[in-house]
């Protein structure tokens, strides 16, 4: 468990990421002065039955990690610290997803209000928010009570009311929670984990209905004015809760959390740390995205307000017939670069379905799978834009200048337009076989405008430097700029109105060596200016009454950089983008595409 | 000699199964350690908490919040009956009396003086688990539930349709790649599992619905039918709680898929035979198999318990192919080279060459790989 760390005498470091599928350990040692990934190895997770056992996974995933690295780390079942005459580790730590992670539920007087700043602090924390339960939510007494029983969160998170605020409306929640008597997932005869963040004139009746029922605790109001939100107590509470708690229950977790030198964080709450930390440091707006198997996390930093949303039922295995039901066939369809018969489509998702860990051998599934996780990825940032959004409810002081703006509070606080960096990880992404396709895809789904650059996260483990993050900062951002980060590029994307044969950019980009890349984009095309990750002078003129980043028209001599793909330019339109609707003549599109980006190998010779 | 480890279904001749037969809470066990049960008998009961009615009664009394645990004439936990009077207000001197009846029969739950609500909650609801398959029981979960102990036939499908049911196989079709059609289907096999070979239509599934069979085990079955079936699209694959009356379980995949010859043998041998049935899968996180369990009436003729942990894929191994190109076709493992190697689709993995039963041999992903774990 947590001790005392010196980072100056941290040399070595061990940590591991438990996901549902697979056990990811990676080592990260000291060279020359810099802290640098050296090994990683991976074990299937071992929480499920024969095994039940979360540490043996841990354990094979060390074992192959002292294979591949030649280092000795494990004495039987127990990891050497600190770090002797060559041996062992300095420090070991670790997140953790299996299990289905960190169930929960939240509850707020107001759902657009104290809801969703109660959803705000369980996502940030790093759980999946299975419902939001609201006095105004629409739904009658009996059947909150009945959504309470029959979910069986891990852990409930109530609050409702600024303090010294009217108590009736948050205690009228509690009575629901009291009499729904609610039972927890995990362990039959442990009480329910219940965190109070609401009003605290409240707490007194708050404890009168639930200190018997539940495991109640109860920390600041998450909302003690309506123009303030104070997340962090609530947070740090779930935190604590999971380790205590839910952790506690799943096989094996005893052990692991006694191994650690700091808590098992969820592992989309470290994701979110690293996501934070790069964004202060860098001072940079960013978007990440983690695409698995089961959910889609989408993170962001904008107006330096961090927000994580989980798509709870879009991923590319285990919920991918869930991303064909929301998005529908056509607009699965819609990307595939040939003509495809419906049924096939939809029977080759849903195989992938009960065959999770299958991957894909010929090209034509390569392509289906691509396709849908466009689609995956795409819902998955709307659910995200419309979450990352300011507070509601609270009067707005307007300046002179805001007067000839109509915005209203709540207005989402992602702007494509003002995002630095797009980070992509998740299975599709990190594994593409070809680093185009992954541009491609973050491109295609996230449509981002202006200038963007783009990343993957080389092997997924932004987790384990998200929890390393909160122990060694330094490490953490060492590894992560050097070793975690993949480059692919910079998207240019115009945005304004589209025309046929109209010039959307004309660009003038320094290659160094004493290249230059001059040309126009016209309206629907794309290009691809391979060169490496390396800063470029660019001049962009944007086309008459298009947008590229400063205005409409306006042109600019900037900085711009390329990467493992290069500096891709996209003419295809933005608000709205849209693809033909004939479908040979979308496919003679998206054929057009994938040649000039580099996207498919011998598409003259596909179906 | 190499190893992989790829998940597997199990095809069992004979092996000793245990069944946990457990209540979702804590209730009562009706049996004890080496008593021997039919399929039908209950196991364990318990009660779930009935529905809960929530009565604003200020509002209805028109008195304030605070006042309404004075005006209660029914005490917390004392039971209640439709129609009984269970507040009534002080009213103005006496006069203008409010009162409130009850909806339902049950128990008072709740006062509160905050909110000015009464909670009423309907009576428990009876739960009962029952024995699901013949055998001995071997072990008591107290206040829980028991395990069973059989003897048994088991095949594992991929993904199945509703919950537990039973009855005597009857294999329909005349070998593992036929489509069991409309025609095959008569009123002799209600309550009874029939075996189609690799596919079965939704017009045919709807016809063994409405003659009432048990369940259907084939080889593969379309996606989208599963939608017009439910009424509504299989988003993950957690099912076993569908109302539709006749369980289903493929046990290839989606699309016409032959069933693999081992599962069509084993089930053809035990043509007549009773089997329980469940098409309950959760292919995530506490993986859960629909499956066919034959359990043998001698249970004295005990086979080994499966050992699934050790089990891995070494050269000699039956596998599944479980991806296209050659999805649903079973082969042999020749070897395991350990070098990465690039597919069609440049993904570079770890692969296997399989040879199929025609003598061809085809490199595949061994992520594409799917043991039969048969005895």
């Amino acid at each position: 468990m947590a001790k005392d760390i010196n980072p100056d005498k941290v040399n070595v470091i061990l940590a591991t990421d438990c996901g549902s599928t697979t056990t990811k350990a990676i080592l990260i040692q000291l060279v020359d002065g810099v802290y640098r990934l050296t090994h990683r190895g991976e074990a299937p997770t071992t929480v499920e039955a024969p095994f039940e056992d979360v540490t043996k996974g841990v354990l094979n995933s060390i074992t192959e990690l002292e294979e591949l690295s030649g280092r000795k780390i494990l004495d039987g079942e127990k990891i050497i610290s600190p770090v002797k005459d060559g041996i062992g580790v300095d420090i070991y730590i670790s997140t953790s997803s299996a299990g289905g992670g960190l169930q929960m539920m939240v509850g707020g007087v107001v759902k657009n209000m104290t809801g969703e700043s109660a959803q705000r602090a369980a996502l940030g924390a790093g759980a999946i928010v299975m419902d939001v339960l609201a006095s105004n939510d629409g739904r009658l007494y009996h059947e909150k009570v009945r959504r309470i029983r029959q979910l069986r969160p891990d852990m409930i998170l109530l609050s409702g009311g600024i303090d010294g605020g009217t108590v009736s409306h948050v205690v009228e929640l509690a009575e629901i929670l009291e009499a729904a008597n609610p039972k927890p997932r995990l362990g039959i005869g442990y009480k329910l984990p219940v965190i109070y963040a609401g009003n605290i004139k409240a707490r007194d009746a708050i404890a009168e209905r639930l200190q018997d029922k539940t495991d109640l605790t109860m920390v600041e109001n998450i909302r003690p004015t309506l123009e303030k939100e104070n997340l962090k107590p609530s947070r740090d509470e779930i935190h604590e809760l999971f380790m205590e708690h839910v952790m506690a229950q799943a096989p094996g977790y005893k052990k692991l959390m006694s191994w650690t030198d700091a808590p098992i964080m969820p592992t989309p709450g470290a994701v979110g740390e690293i996501i934070q930390k790069i964004a202060k440091v860098e001072n940079i707006t960013v978007v990440g995205v983690d695409i698995g198997g089961a959910t889609t996390d989408v993170f962001s930093v904008f107006q330096n307000q961090f927000n994580r949303t989980v798509s709870a039922n879009l991923g590319m295995s285990y919920s991918i017939c869930n991303v064909l039901a929301e998005s529908g066939v056509p607009n699965v369809i819609r990307w595939v670069p040939f003509d495809t018969d419906e049924e096939d489509l939809t029977n080759r998702i849903a195989n992938k379905m009960i065959r999770p860990t299958t991957i894909p051998q010929d090209m034509d599934d390569l392509k289906m799978e691509q396709a849908i996780s466009r689609e995956a990825l795409r819902l998955s940032f709307k659910q995200h834009k419309e979450f990352a959004v300011g507070l509601k409810g609270i009067q707005k002081e307007r300046t002179i200048s805001d007067a000839f703006d109509q915005s209203e509070s709540g207005e989402s606080l992602v702007d494509l337009m003002e995002l630095n960096l797009l980070v992509g990880s998740g299975g599709v992404l990190s594994h593409a076989p070809r680093r185009h396709q992954a541009a491609r895809m973050l491109v295609d789904a996230f449509l981002p405008e202006g200038v963007t650059q783009l990343a993957v996260d080389s092997i997924f483990m932004m987790p384990q430097l998200g929890v390393l993050s909160t122990v060694h900062d330094k490490a953490a951002l060492e590894v992560f700029n050097r070793d975690c980060l993949v480059h692919l590029g910079t998207c240019l994307a115009p945005v304004g109105p589209q025309k046929t044969g109209k010039i959307v950019l004309d660009y003038e980009i320094d290659l160094g060596d004493g290249k230059t890349e001059k040309g126009s984009l016209m309206a629907g095309e794309m290009k691809l200016i391979p060169i490496e990750y390396k800063p470029c002078k660019a001049k962009l003129i944007p086309g008459k009454n298009m947008d590229i980043g400063w205005g409409k028209n306006e042109s600019r001599d900037t900085v711009i950089s390329g990467g493992v793909v290069g500096i891709l330019l996209d003419g295809r339109g933005r608000r709205p983008f849209s693809l033909p609707e004939n479908s040979t003549e979308r496919i003679k599109k998206l054929l057009e595409w994938s040649t000039v980006t580099a996207e498919y190998p011998n598409l003259e010779g596909q179906s | 000699m190499s190893r992989t480890y790829t998940p597997g279904l199990k095809v069992l001749h004979n092996t000793t199964v245990r069944k946990v037969r457990q209540l979702p809470l804590r209730g009562k066990v009706n049996l004890a350690i080496g008593d021997i049960v039919k399929p039908d008998r209950v196991v364990a009961s318990t009660h779930i908490p009935g529905n809960v009615h929530m009565v604003n009664a200020a509002i209805l009394m028109n008195v304030e919040p605070d006042a309404v645990p004075e005006c209660m004439l029914v005490k917390i936990d004392a039971p209640i009956s439709k129609g009984q009077i269970i507040a009534q207000s002080k009213g103005f001197f006496g006069l203008f009396k409010s009162h409130i009846k009850s909806q339902i029969d049950g128990t008072l739950g709740n006062v509160s003086g905050i909110t000015g609500q009464i909670i009423l909650n309907e009576p428990p609801i009876p739960i009962e688990v029952d024995a699901y398959t013949s055998g001995k029981v071997v072990e008591v979960i107290p206040e829980e539930g028991v395990v069973i102990e059989t003897s048994a036939a088991i095949i594992q499908g991929i993904l199945g349709i509703a919950g537990e049911s039973h009855g005597d196989i009857e294999v329909l079709t005349k070998n593992a790649s036929d489509e069991l059609t409309e025609d095959m289907i008569l009123d002799s096999h209600a309550g009874k599992i029939i075996v189609g070979g690799s596919f079965i239509s939704l017009d045919t599934y709807k016809k063994a619905i409405r003659k009432k069979v048990a369940a259907v085990v084939v080889g593969g079955f379309n996606y989208s039918d599963i939608t017009t079936l439910l009424g509504y699209p299989l988003g993950v694959a957690i099912t076993g709680s569908e109302d539709i009356g006749t369980t289903l379980v493929i046990t290839e995949g989606f699309g016409k898929i032959s069933m693999a010859d081992r599962t069509y043998s084993l089930l053809s041998e035990h043509n007549g035979d009773f089997a329980a049935i469940t098409g309950a899968t959760q292919i995530r996180a506490g993986v859960i198999r629909p499956e066919v369990l034959i359990p043998f009436p001698d249970s004295s003729d005990h086979g080994m318990v499966f050992d699934e942990t050790g089990v891995a894929t070494t050269e000699g191994s039956i596998v599944r192919v479980i991806r296209a190109p050659h999805f649903g076709r079973v082969g042999k493992v020749k070897s395991l080279p350990p070098q990465l190697m690039k597919m069609e689709s440049e993904t570079m993995v770890r692969v296997a060459e399989i040879e199929f039963e025609d003598g061809t041999v085809n490199t595949i992903p061994r992520a594409n790989l799917e043991m039969i774990l048969t005895d």
